[in-house]
């Protein structure tokens, strides 16, 4: 995460600052940020993408911008500044997905405003975007929130699933399927996101294992 | 990363100033650009709904209250008075009301509009136009066909009631959906309610076609 490297290895990191958001740190399972979202607005696969959608547009714009800027920008008054620019972004896709989407718009509602305040954005902005070149921002901010997309995605799918028993809206189960509603409530947002971060962690803690054979399973930072 | 220096106080507020007027800039700029496609989005929503709820409506009118009457006034813009809508067919004849009405439901508001047919003084179609009823339970008062079915022909007089599933005898009953009473009743209620607020006001005959002036045209 060298600020400054030889430009012969920049495809090769931007790829790896990619790549880390998608699995390694994916913003979700692993640093269990921008859970509002997560939980709100993923009762359906199609809620969850376009959600993702919004949040990859909003923080790859403002990462860019952050990064461009991060020489002019007086660190007294960088999160301010970096607000105002994330809420720019916010804005814009709000009007935009009004104007285009509607039907998507009414669904997602209040959350669309509200991924100002996911911590994931200004996250990147203060950690990453702020301290390294343009491209590396963008590499990252597209591998995260690629990886918050995917997130979203499997609990979104795997809540309708079982909720509506469709995906996308088409049918899966045939008229006789008894949709669990509390899928598709609260509730179960949260009961299906305990599980999905249970797999995903068992999943690391396996290959831990794997790779340090013998050593006493640690909690993780 | 910045110099180590501490940058004056101009420097803070010039970077927040023009922060703040790009920002403001930009976004005036898309303001500017969508709301006329988001106006026209909500125009068509609203235009398939009026079509929907009364059968047979290739036009309607936008009809505001003024001090108790029905005043036709074809532009949204001027004003947010309440309104309703009267529709008529291809030949001119007056095919009902669309009536919008709202009232608490079991989680927040349910926003309706329904249809009125003057003529057999009956409800003739409703549509939920937003509700955040429980998926599953309450959201059947816009999913559920059997539920629906109720107002394809719901006398207004006497007072609309609620009456346990299956057992509508009445032509003014509306059959509950079993385990969403409350979702059931509150759809009652907001229909009562708009039928109380606006049916004195709709006028006999159809003096609207006369006045011509204000007949909207299909939205293409």
């Amino acid at each position: 995460m060298s600020p400054q490297s030889p430009p012969s290895f920049d495809s090769a990191q931007a790829y790896a600052e990619f790549v880390k958001g998608l699995w390694k740190e994916n913003p979700v399972f692993v640093q269990v940020l921008g859970m509002c979202p997560m939980l709100a607005v993923t009762n359906s696969a199609i809620n969850a993408l376009a959600m993702g959608a919004a949040t990859l547009f909003v923080l790859v714009g403002s990462s860019f911008l952050v990064s461009l800027l991060r020489d002019y920008i007086p660190k007294q008054v960088r999160i301010s500044t970096y607000i105002v620019i994330i809420a720019t972004f916010v804005t814009v896709t709000d009007y935009v997905l009004k104007a285009a989407a509607p039907e998507v718009h009414r669904e997602l509602g209040a959350f669309i405003a509200l991924i100002v305040v996911n911590c994931l954005i200004l996250g990147r902005q203060e950690a990453f975007a702020s301290r390294n070149t343009v491209r590396m921002a963008v590499a990252d901010a597209l591998g995260m929130s690629a990886g918050f997309a995917f997130a979203l995605f499997c609990l979104g799918s795997v809540r309708e699933i079982l909720g509506s028993g469709s995906l996308f809206g088409v049918a899966l189960f045939g008229p006789n399927y008894e949709p669990w509603v509390v899928m598709v409530m609260a509730p179960g947002g949260f009961i299906m996101l305990g599980l999905i971060l249970l797999f995903f962690n068992w999943l690391r803690e396996r290959r831990l294992g794997f790779l340090r054979a013998g050593a006493p399973g640690s909690g993780r930072g | 990363m910045s110099s180590q220096a501490e940058p004056s106080a101009f420097r803070m507020m010039a970077t927040l100033t023009v922060a703040g007027l790009a920002s403001g800039l930009l976004l005036v700029g898309v303001y500017e650009l969508t709301l006329p496609i988001i106006e026209r989005n909500a125009a068509r929503a609203l235009q398939r709904a009026v079509f929907e709820v009364i059968p047979g409506t290739t036009q309607m009118q936008r009809l505001v209250d003024r001090d108790g009457r029905l005043v036709a006034t074809p532009d949204a813009q001027d004003d947010d008075a309440p309104a309703i809508y009267v529709g008529h067919s291809a030949g001119g004849r007056i095919t009902g009301y669309a009536i919008p009405a709202q009232g608490p439901g079991f989680q927040d508001i349910i926003k309706i509009i329904y249809g009125y047919d003057p003529g057999r003084d009956v409800i003739v179609g409703m549509q939920v136009l937003e509700s955040k009823e429980t998926p599953g339970i309450g959201d059947k008062i816009y999913k559920d066909e059997a539920f629906l079915a109720n107002f394809v022909a719901l006398a207004v007089e006497p007072a609309i009631v609620p009456v346990p599933e299956g057992t509508r005898s009445e032509p003014n009953q509306v059959d509950a959906i079993s385990g969403a009473t409350i979702s059931s009743k509150a759809m009652v209620k907001i229909l009562n309610a708009g039928n109380e607020r606006w049916l004195g006001l709709i006028p006999e005959g159809d003096p609207w076609t006369a006045a011509g002036a204000g007949a909207a045209e299909a939205v293409p």
